[in-house]
């Protein structure tokens, strides 16, 4: 995607525009994983549901460039659309009671998306859903697919979503925040799953998450949002081990092992995320950074190259590096 | 048991002068304002009220007036705009008049059945346990007849006339409210900030009074309001049998009831106590919809 | 901070408490054989055998001593959320007592209500925790004049603390629930729970829903409010990074059951439960070059209507042997102040151990290694202190 800006117009709200999206650029190669790590009211699931285009048409105006496999999403038709998800593009949620027909067994689920985009028999999508059952390591495959999806505990549920989006083969893979409802051990049997179906059938996915760990275990690179902007991105090595954009230090900073030590206090920047209705010129972080100087209030700040495929979006990057800031002119809200 | 909280570590200074957000009540209300179709209804509502509240000062003739030589004269006649009944009774007179019993008749009984079922409700959504299922059980017991013949079994067994028909259509009205209030109730009081509020060691009663009734009485409200057609519905039913308002007195039910035989003849002024009849209801449930919606966003 | 870490950090505040009755080495409140079983309906019309329950706390007794921090840590099933009802009498125990600095709860010497005043509970979802219909300065002020504080002052009271927590009363205090941040709101909730000077705050995953920079804010804060009014805190939460931040002391519990207790640094860099050394495998490693390969458990948290016999963690546990489905494992303590309940260290019990046993256990702390050596010491202090977190 190119320039992607998601805009939703809320009714009601006096023409105020919240502008979700402000210009992201992002490229998943085949077999890549990409996370998309940030706090809430980053834009981070925003973006992920405008890939496939999932916004209420009515409130919502994206503008930019945004091709799936080689077809401009932007430009299709509903039809074509719905032949894109689950087939091209097939997506998993956070909380899988949500994302299943409650009134439907699982397996009927499954077998009703495999026929709605292939030409297969009954007998053959019950099959090919049995197959995907024992692929995700449900136990028990033949029973469960006649389970109700409350009937299932936590685990398997996101286990029966995603076989759900794999059953037609897609080749880009979304997810939203799809461990976070989850126990920690169950939590790292899912992450390892993806990893596994990911190296096995060469999907692309795009993995949203505030959780830097979850990611740090799938990603191949990582893409840090803030206020709907990408503030920084490379390779997940890079990013964990020399991250250069204020918000993405803050945000390992509170993980790291200095960060979490007894008795000291824990390092915290004041402010919170700005109004997405009401964003400011410049660059968005820069009310609370400790480095901001008057030129980024009234600039975006452009894309910076720091090595192979690693970007940022700032432009004291020379000066962040651990040298001490001024303290001064902070004086933001508590969130 | 003391009183006194042991002293904090600093003393405690007055209160601050606090800039106060606007209630949810205010809020409702101003949502309701903007909404046209509840404006509208409320608007008609008013007026078909005042009417009905001024008739004896503003009506054109004696609704009371009988005239052999008048009966039945059509809509636009010089002196009787909406023409006469089979009495030779002004129609536009014993309709305004009419309001009155009919006004009253539907928003009476729900008033009252609003103050019994929803203390009905309260206690056994609160209480819970034991005195809930007796109390529901009861309370399903007469839910389980259809409401139309359990106004006319009351009525039948009390007798005709006003006071009985109020008070059958209070006993029909209460159960159903009584449900909703228990169930509002019961959800209220699963949720966390009740359970931090008994937490605190607040008796039953303030915590019902202080953080229950706040919560409920929206809805509960909001559902008596749609029933007020209902109740009207239902009374004129019941003065169309004979059950309720004895003639002469106007109520429109029982015009629609004695104007059956004009139907051939004179079709319009047969229908027109029907017509506000409907165009009440209409309206009373377009009011409780959109108070329904008003209440329903949250920012 | 005390290097010696069994002995908790005990602040002078909670030793100079005037209500205190028991004397410093009293625990704070000790649980004694909690009991509390959910009834089910019988599936179908089958009459045999006992009624169905659901075993959320099967036996849990443990000290909370003052002035300290006591994490609890366990998965979903486990009872937490549960056993913090119970703590709070919110719920009433089937079996069991509590016993708070000494008096029995609901004994005549120690009424209900009395009780109610010094433990005070923050919930883990904000928005409904509060009245929608209430301002947040009544919401704050509503426990003080439940005891018989005046409105006037219970207001004054509510401002203050509303102050203290980071929120200008004159900006908030008139505010709705859902005029706040969940950040906020958690705020407004600390301060309600402080409104009647309570002695013990339970915390059930009061940080858990919040982002990271603001959850980090609000743990600031709580450790402040704990230090100014010498408060003892049960922490309960999934996340274990936090929890061995906050914490003195860890609790872990497994199926309704406790299954390890000890000092916070012990038990997150020894574990001795098999259960515990699992959950702290299971966090995801945070460096990309050295990913988990094998899940350390497989399989759901079981359903704590009908548990394993023996001990309930043998059907998962890469240790078990038969008797571990034969026998249920009584508390013991291998070192001092550190209980675990484990056949492995129950001597005579018929385990036989591997022949490299006793030993520190294996490695588990993977997890809590350094994201970036490099990168931490060079980032000592790079932001600035918040104002009061």
């Amino acid at each position: 995607m190119r320039d992607l800006r998601v805009e939703f117009h809320a009714p009601g709200k006096r023409g105020a525009v919240i502008q979700a999206v402000n210009g992201v650029d992002l490229e998943l190669r085949q077999g890549e994983v990409v996370a998309l790590i940030g706090e809430s009211g980053s834009g981070k699931s925003v973006t992920l549901r405008a890939i496939m285009r999932l916004h209420a048409e009515r409130n919502t105006r994206i503008t930019g460039r945004l091709e799936v496999a080689g077809q401009d999403v932007l430009a299709m038709s509903q039809r074509q659309l719905a032949a894109l998800r689950g087939k091209t593009v097939a997506m998993i949620f956070q909380e899988p009671l949500l994302a299943l027909d409650p009134v439907y067994p699982v397996g009927a689920q499954i077998v009703e998306v495999i026929r709605r985009h292939e030409n297969l028999s009954q007998a053959e999508a019950h099959a090919r859903a049995l197959a995907l059952f024992e692929r995700v390591r449900i136990p028990s495959p033949e029973r469960r697919l006649a389970a109700y999806a409350h009937e299932m505990s936590g685990g398997m549920r996101q286990r029966a979503m995603i076989a759900l989006a794999l059953a037609c083969k897609p080749q880009v893979l979304l997810a939203d925040e799809p461990t976070t409802a989850l126990d920690a051990t169950v939590q790292i049997q899912i992450l390892l799953l993806l990893r596994e179906l990911q190296q096995e059938m060469g999907l692309a996915i795009v993995f949203v998450t505030h959780d830097i760990g979850a990611a740090a275990e799938v990603a191949d690179r990582m893409a840090v949002m803030y206020a709907g902007r990408i503030v920084e991105q490379g390779p997940a090595a890079t990013l964990l081990t020399q991250p250069r954009h204020p918000y993405t230090l803050s945000l390992l900073q509170s993980r790291s092992h200095g960060a979490m030590q007894k008795g000291k206090r824990l390092q915290t920047i004041a402010g919170s995320p700005p109004d997405l209705a009401r964003l400011p010129p410049g660059c968005a972080f820069a009310e609370r950074c400790a480095w901001a100087i008057d030129a980024c209030h009234t600039a975006q700040p452009p894309e910076t190259t720091l090595g192979t495929g690693h970007t940022a979006r700032c432009i004291r990057l020379e000066s962040v590096d651990g040298v001490r800031p001024r303290v001064e002119n902070l004086t933001p809200a508590l969130p | 048991m003391s009183a006194v909280l042991p002293p904090s570590a600093m003393p405690t200074p007055a209160p601050v002068a606090v800039v106060r957000s606007r209630s949810h009540g205010a809020n409702v209300m101003r949502r309701l304002l903007r909404n046209p179709i509840a404006m509208t209804a409320a608007a008609v509502i008013l007026l078909l009220v005042l009417v009905a509240i001024f008739a004896p000062w503003i009506m054109p003739a004696d609704p009371f007036a009988t005239s052999m030589f008048k009966r039945l004269k059509p809509i636009g006649t010089p002196g009787f705009p909406l023409g006469t009944d089979e009495l030779g009774r002004d129609m536009l007179s014993r309709l305004m008049l009419g309001g009155r019993l009919s006004l009253f008749m539907g928003i009476a009984p729900v008033l009252m059945a609003f103050v019994i079922g929803s203390g009905i409700g309260i206690l056994a959504g609160y209480a819970g346990g034991g005195i809930n299922t007796v109390l529901m059980r009861c309370v399903d017991v007469l839910y389980a007849f259809p409401s139309v013949l359990l106004a006319i079994a009351l009525s039948g067994a009390l007798g005709a006339g006003i006071t009985n028909a109020l008070v059958s259509l209070t006993v029909v009205f209460v159960p159903q409210i009584a449900r909703i209030a228990e169930s509002v109730t019961t959800q209220v009081r699963r949720s966390d900030y009740v359970d931090a509020a008994r937490a605190s060691g607040a008796s039953a009663f303030t915590i019902v009074h202080r953080h229950v009734l706040g919560n409920v009485i929206g809805p509960i409200f909001v559902y008596a309001t749609s029933l007020i057609s209902v109740s009207m519905i239902l009374a004129s039913g019941l003065s169309f049998l004979g059950l309720g308002v004895k003639p002469p007195q106007p109520e429109w039910g029982l015009m629609l009831n004695t104007l059956r035989t004009a139907i051939y003849s004179q079709p319009w002024i047969a229908a027109l106590p029907g017509v506000l009849i409907f165009v009440t209801s209409v309206s009373f449930n377009m009011l409780a919809d959109g108070l329904r919606t008003a209440m329903e966003v949250k920012q | 901070m005390s290097t010696a870490k069994h002995i908790p950090n005990i602040t002078p505040a909670a030793m100079a408490d005037p209500r205190d009755v028991g004397g410093p080495r009293q625990p704070l409140l000790r649980a004694q054989n909690l009991l509390k079983h959910f009834p089910l309906k019988r599936k179908g019309l089958d009459f045999r055998g006992p009624k169905p329950v659901v075993r959320a706390v099967d036996g849990v007794s443990f000290d909370i001593k003052k002035g300290e921090t006591l994490g609890v840590v366990g998965e979903s099933g486990c009872g937490k959320s549960t056993t913090a009802r119970l703590l709070m009498q919110l719920t009433l125990q089937d079996k069991g007592e509590l016993i708070f600095d000494g008096q029995t709860v609901g004994s005549s010497s120690l009424p209900l209500r009395e009780f109610r005043r010094q433990t005070q509970m923050v919930f883990q979802d904000s928005y409904s925790s509060l009245n929608p219909r209430m301002t947040i300065e009544d919401s704050v002020a509503f426990g003080p004049t439940v005891h018989g504080v005046t409105q006037r002052a219970a207001l004054a009271r509510a401002h203050d603390l509303l102050a203290r927590v980071g929120l200008d009363p004159a900006r908030f205090a008139g505010r709705y629930p859902h005029e706040l941040s969940g950040g906020q709101r958690q705020r407004v909730n600390i301060a309600r729970a402080l409104a009647l000077e309570p002695r013990l705050v339970i915390l059930d995953e009061a940080v858990s829903a919040l982002d990271k920079s603001v959850e980090a804010q609000v743990l600031n804060l709580l450790e402040d409010l704990k230090r100014d009014f010498g408060l003892t805190y049960l922490f309960i939460s999934h996340d274990l990074h936090v929890v061995r931040y906050v914490s003195d002391r860890v609790l872990v519990m497994y199926l309704g059951q406790v299954v390890e207790v000890g000092p916070a640094d012990q038990v997150f860099d020894a574990p001795r439960h098999p259960y515990t050394r699992a959950l702290l495998q299971s966090m995801p490693s945070t460096d990309p070059l050295q990913r988990t390969t094998e899940a350390p458990l497989s399989g759901d948290p079981p359903n704590p209507i009908d548990p394993p016999p023996g001990c309930r963690f043998h059907t998962r546990c890469a240790f078990a042997q038969p008797v571990c489905g034969q026998q249920v494992p009584q508390f013991v303590e291998p070192a001092p102040g550190h209980g675990v309940a484990c056949l492995r260290w129950q001597p005579e019990s018929g385990y036989e151990p591997m022949p490299d046993f006793p030993r520190p256990s294996p490695a588990p702390a993977k997890s809590l290694m350094p994201l970036n050596a490099a990168v931490a010491s060079e980032m000592p202090d790079i932001f600035p202190e918040a104002r009061r977190g």
